[in-house]
């Protein structure tokens, strides 16, 4: 199966780790990742905040030149990009009249021919290769966060629900974990105040780990490179707004699969997080073997 | 008998909203569910709601008071009130809009000039590379905010787990980025 991918700059930073994990799982699940040519950044929160036009100019560039390579389907890992994207593709059907002047802008034609896909929906398609690939359960009690932009607003990304999102945790539950039940599932972690307001972000980590530590869960799984740092990056001003610190580890999905499928922890830069992986990744045994 | 509300609002201002915007603010019927759901409400000064019915009244004064709120930079865009609005009100749109104007009329809140030197530090970034390097974000964010220390022993760790990489990554056609800037994010 071949898929255009769509890293963004968080996963050649940051989030390394999102990039290798997603790189090296898809590899096992006999999917092949070509990059959009010379893309660039989405924008993120920054365009939109301060100006709408660029918000909207910006992923459609990378998306012009996903069409122009031919990709049908991208796959953009970072749940900030993929609903950049998706939200650019809703006001070019919302407002077909401003097409011809961002085409003018970017020298680029395009025609809207590129689905964008995000990594639960991929994983999603691939259960019977997943199943088929197991090697070691990942027998742990996880916390399934989705974040924000992965399933909001429901009419931009049309996936999953809103409320209650079910598709990560049925993926935690194929290769063995148990997700908890819990309400923070869709909360926001402080997204893009991270750098300048370290202590909201703090803030509201605090209620989901708290809430994840309570119910039992041995780690947080997340989808998102945002979510990941705010959560993992940010652990002390987290620990600080906490009534006992916690060191409850932090992995992203494509990690945990990897890991169950026993693809080696490096190879899945599970070594890259600052809050260390302190319980035994079930995968290591078997991916050693 | 009927009192006509004029499409400017009750006031006398022009609204600060474009047209098909501002009309939806007609919708809110101030219930306050996206005060409840918002992540960061308690921290606000306004919430959505207020924001909303001190806008549709029109007074100068009122608008004023929401270009030069905290709220407006608050706001996370995570559409969670948005998603819960029984009147589909588009509120991260209305917010990004009052975001803009609070910028060209020079309104910011001060408590909130971090936020908006985090903004054009990334713009800034993406323009001259196409491409985010968070190495230059941090850079410029320092030197826009003159927050120097600010994470001084968090970069260090990073480097250590190569999640501070110093190869600078670029886009080759950075003309072809450069023209979808169609005015400077300016200083600040």
């Amino acid at each position: 199966m071949r898929l255009g991918y769509y890293p963004g700059c968080s996963l050649e930073g940051s989030s390394r780790e999102f990039d290798e994990s997603t790189r090296a799982l898809l590899k096992a699940l006999k999917v092949d990742l070509v990059e959009v040519p010379d893309w660039n950044c989405c924008g993120a929160s920054s365009a939109h905040a301060l100006d709408p036009q660029l918000a909207i100019a910006l992923p459609l560039r990378i998306l012009a030149l996903a069409e122009r390579a031919g990709l049908e389907e991208v796959l953009a890992p970072c749940a900030a990009c993929s609903n950049r994207l998706l939200s650019a593709q809703k006001h070019l059907r919302d407002h077909p009249e401003s097409k011809a002047e961002i085409e003018r802008a970017m020298g680029l034609g395009y025609e809207g021919t590129v689905r964008v896909v995000n990594v639960l929906e991929v994983l999603g398609r691939l259960q019977g290769e997943i199943v088929a690939g197991l090697r070691t359960p990942f027998a742990h009690r996880v916390a399934a966060y989705y974040g924000c932009l992965l399933v909001r607003p429901p009419d931009v990304v049309r996936f999953d629900r809103p409320e209650d999102p079910r598709s990560m945790d049925a993926l935690v539950k194929l290769v063995g974990g148990v997700p908890v039940e819990w309400p923070f599932k869709t909360e926001c972690c402080g997204a893009a105040l991270s750098l300048t307001r370290t202590d909201l972000v703090g803030k509201l980590g605090a209620r989901l780990v708290r809430d994840a530590v309570q119910r039992g869960a041995e780690a947080l799984v997340v989808a998102c490179p945002l979510c990941h740092s705010n959560l993992d990056l940010r652990r002390p001003a987290i620990n600080a707004c906490l009534e006992a610190p916690s060191a409850i580890p932090v992995l992203f999905i494509t990690q945990v699969i990897g890991l169950a499928m026993g693809l080696e922890p490096e190879a899945l830069g599970l070594h890259r997080h600052l809050v260390p992986v302190a319980f035994a990744p079930s995968g290591a045994a078997a991916g050693r073997a | 008998m009927r009192t006509e509300v004029p499409e400017s609002g009750l006031g006398f201002s022009r609204p600060i909203l474009e047209p098909a915007l501002n009309a939806t603010l007609a919708h809110c019927y101030q219930c306050g569910k996206c005060a409840a759901g918002c992540p960061l409400g308690g921290e606000m000064d306004f919430a959505p709601y207020q924001i909303f019915h001190m806008l549709r009244l029109g007074f100068p004064d009122l608008e004023e008071k929401v270009l030069q709120s905290e709220s407006i930079w608050l706001c996370l865009s995570c559409s969670m009130c948005s998603t819960r609005c029984p009147q589909e009100v588009d509120i991260p749109k209305i917010m990004d809009a009052l975001r803009s104007e609070s910028l060209r009329r020079n309104r910011v809140n001060p408590k909130c000039r971090d936020i908006v030197s985090f903004h054009r530090a990334f713009l800034d970034a993406v323009r001259h590379a196409g491409r985010q390097n968070e190495v230059d974000l941090v850079a410029g964010y320092k030197m826009r905010s003159g927050h120097f220390l600010k994470d001084l022993l968090l970069a260090p760790r990073m480097f250590l787990k190569g999640k501070l990489g110093l190869k600078l990554h670029r886009v080759h056609d950075r003309t072809g980025v450069r023209a979808l800037f169609r005015r400077k994010p300016g200083k600040g």
